[in-house]
């Protein structure tokens, strides 16, 4: 099933974030006192993570997934809180693997993601590094998935929380 | 689109109220005080300010940033931000006892902040029914409330043109002399399964009555099924107290956020002023009314906190019968598995209900009231936060999940007894060294047994329906619906209620209460519009009076 940008902008107003017209990443900051979010290493990262954690029937990723973080790298501490799980993601998999996250073939990226213990930690943006991978990487991306339009269909529902699928597919059967 | 932040980029700084530079001081020839901006709050308020009077209004909670709702909803989902967190909730501001045999989570049930609990409310908005202003006469137990049904019924047509209500048609429904003013919400295709079963067993299903917009009213968006109405409506179509808060501001009104009032000072026969916390200091606000709408728990508590040597066990309370007859309403479930597609989960509001069984009630079972879910079992999206897996295996447990549960509610009365109140626990302080509110909750038999009821009818359909039942909520397990009833009852006897059916404290000659916590029995409907058309009679009364 194919994620559209529609998809990417639907969950982008489903959850919250700005920047809903722009497309691909920008180099964002927030201030004199942080640095920078190295949005090239997000965006790529983040594409290789999805490309892991979304169902192997799902096409259209990259774009989904740079148009979706377009949006939520706008502000301040969630675009921080993102690129430190980045980072650590990335770090691991340099220490590990000998490579990139985003160098690493689907299947090592998923081992790796599991040997953070982020498949068991639960979601905490303040917590340890496997339950920040959890709570920024991972959820970030289920999250933008599961409350898209397509994300829903996968699951059988066209109008899933967070989605503002108005007020008719409720009332439609299943084969409607 | 505007910019909204992630969940966990919202912070008291980004809220209006929590700018240092606000003033909060108070208001200089104040006719009236209003204590709390939930809807009640709010709509006395506008009432007031409209007909040129001036007005503050005390809030203890902040403001919230209107363009912070799609990150509240980020919070509604993720599963890191409990219920409290959506909106805020400090349990170190909000902290409470619970000495009662029944546990009750408080700062689950209420959202301080302007708008009030109706920020997370559901928004179902029934009238009660004409024998609930006649329990004990017709019912046998309970009290009569000092007001009939048809005293209210204006009060009740103006409460749903200022909420805004869409609703259809209702043959159980007390008499009205005109229809609500948007239509109802279609029934759902799981209410088309459950009216099967219920054509075969004589059952009546009928539209629900929702504070929700079914097309554009008010300057207010329609509802466009975001399927998170509780705890949070990120476009408007549900209605909240900070409508008639914006309506109070318009016609002049003052509000004052993060300013929980501490005690009211008085003289024997009147308030002469609230006094206020606020970030930078206590302020005293004088007024010539003063209007407590602080909902069920808070406004006794208010009360009790300002006692002196006139009123040693608390203000206005000579009846010694504040904080007292505590009541919510019971939730009463069950649920099951069906072996065909039930469409869940597409709205968070219910478009279907019975209130077939009400009037049977007496004094052996109480009047309650059934519910048909749209949105039983797990949310595919909330599943998919909280596993251990990812990729197709995750997608594969999604499939598995959802999409074939099927679950019914229902609300029960509670009868009021003087064993269940709010009181205060001296034994522990807020944040602004007062003691917390100590919620003493106690359930009466009739109430278990009109569970078992409910459940009774709601396995009878389930069954007919063919559904293998998977969960039960019956009188062992149930809880509260976070209608918070009954603390400063309304009634004609001064020694056996708090207000007269002014809503004017019987003690004090300007202290007016707009809340549930005047309701003298509870009913099963939920209650929020019984309060506005409360909060709008108040109204009437205290431009009278000033």
């Amino acid at each position: 099933m194919d994620l559209t940008r529609r998809d990417a902008v639907a969950a982008l107003a489903a959850i919250g974030a700005g920047g809903v017209g722009a497309v691909g990443l920008q180099r964002s900051t927030t201030g004199d006192d942080t640095p920078s979010v190295d949005t090239e290493l997000v965006g790529e990262t983040l594409v290789a993570a999805a490309e892991a954690v979304y169902p192997t029937e799902v096409t259209g990723i990259e774009t989904f997934v740079e148009t979706f973080m377009a949006g939520r790298l706008d502000d301040g501490p969630h675009a921080h809180g993102v690129a430190e799980a980045v980072d650590a993601l990335d770090q691991r998999a340099h220490s590990w693997y000998d490579d990139s996250f985003g160098a690493l073939s689907v299947e090592d990226r998923d081992s790796l993601l599991g040997e953070t213990g982020a498949d068991t930690a639960e979601e905490n943006p303040d917590g340890s590094t496997a339950e920040q991978i959890r709570y920024y990487v991972i959820n970030e991306l289920l999250l933008a998935l599961y409350s898209s339009p397509t994300g829903g269909e996968l699951v059988g529902i066209e109008n899933p929380q967070g989605y503002a699928g108005g007020v008719d597919t409720y009332q439609r059967g299943p084969n409607a | 689109m505007s910019s909204r932040p992630p969940a966990e980029n919202i912070t008291t700084a980004n809220q209006k109220g929590g700018q240092t530079d606000v003033d909060r001081t108070p208001v200089d020839g104040a006719d009236v005080c209003v204590i709390g901006s939930g809807p009640a709050g709010a709509l006395v308020a506008s009432r007031l300010a409209e007909a040129g009077h001036e007005v503050v209004i005390l809030e203890a909670g902040p403001r919230f940033d209107p363009t912070d709702r799609l990150a509240r909803q980020e919070r509604a989902i993720r599963p890191y931000y409990d219920r409290p967190a959506v909106w805020d909730g400090d349990h170190e501001r909000d902290a409470h006892s619970n000495s009662g045999e029944w546990f009750y989570p408080l700062n689950h049930a209420r959202v301080k902040g302007v708008g009030g609990s109706t920020l997370h409310w559901q928004g179902m908005v029934m009238r009660l029914h004409e024998d609930d202003f006649n329990s004990q006469s017709e019912r046998g137990v309970g009290v009569d409330w000092p007001i009939e049904y048809s005293d209210l019924q204006p009060h009740y047509a103006e409460a749903e043109r200022e909420l805004g209500v869409s609703g259809g048609d209702n043959p159980f429904a007390p008499p009205r002399d005109e229809p609500r003013p948007m239509p109802g919400f279609q029934p759902s295709y799981s209410d088309s399964l459950f009216a099967e079963a219920c054509d075969e067993l004589g059952i009546a299903m009928h539209s629900v009555p929702n504070a929700r917009n079914s097309e554009a009213y008010d300057g207010r968006s329609p509802c466009v099924g975001y399927g998170t109405c509780q705890p949070v409506c990120p476009s408007g179509a549900k209605y909240d107290g900070t409508v008639h808060i914006e309506s109070a501001e318009e016609a002049g009104a003052t509000v004052i956020d993060r300013a929980p009032v501490q005690r009211l000072e008085h003289n024997a026969e009147s308030i002469t002023a609230a006094v206020y916390a606020t970030p930078d200091g206590e302020y005293r606000q004088q007024a010539e009314q003063f209007v407590v709408a602080a909902g069920g728990v808070e406004t006794p508590r208010l009360l009790l906190l300002s006692d002196s040597e006139q009123y040693p066990d608390g203000l206005a309370n000579s009846s010694g019968l504040v904080g007292k007859f505590f009541m919510d309403h019971l939730f009463a479930g069950t649920g099951g598995l069906l072996d065909e597609p039930t469409r869940q989960g597409h709205i968070g509001f219910l478009t279907s209900e019975c209130h077939q069984f009400y009037d049977d009630a007496d004094d052996e079972t109480g009047p309650f009231k059934l519910e048909f879910f749209n949105y039983d079992g797990p949310s595919p999206v909330e599943m998919a936060l909280t596993g251990d897996d990812w990729g197709d295996a995750l997608l594969d447990r999604l499939r598995e999940d959802y999409g074939t549960h099927i679950g019914m509610g229902g609300l029960v009365e509670s009868v009021p007894t003087e064993d269940s109140y709010i009181g205060l626990d001296h034994s522990r302080t807020d944040t602004h060294g007062n003691p917390v509110p100590d919620v003493h909750w106690e359930v009466d038999d009739r109430a278990l047994r009109t569970i078992e009821r409910a459940n009774e009818i709601q396995e009878s359909i389930l069954e007919e329906l063919g559904a293998e039942i998977t969960w039960q909520v019956g009188p062992d397990n149930t809880g509260p619906a976070y209608h918070h009833m009954g603390t400063t009852r309304m009634g004609d006897d001064p020694a056996e209620s708090v207000v007269d059916s002014d809503l004017k404290t019987h003690d004090l000659d300007n202290c007016w209460i707009a809340s549930s916590s005047v309701f003298p029995t509870g009913g099963a409907m939920n209650p929020t519009l019984t309060i506005a058309a409360l909060a709008l009679k108040c109204a009437e009364s205290l431009k009278q009076a000033l």
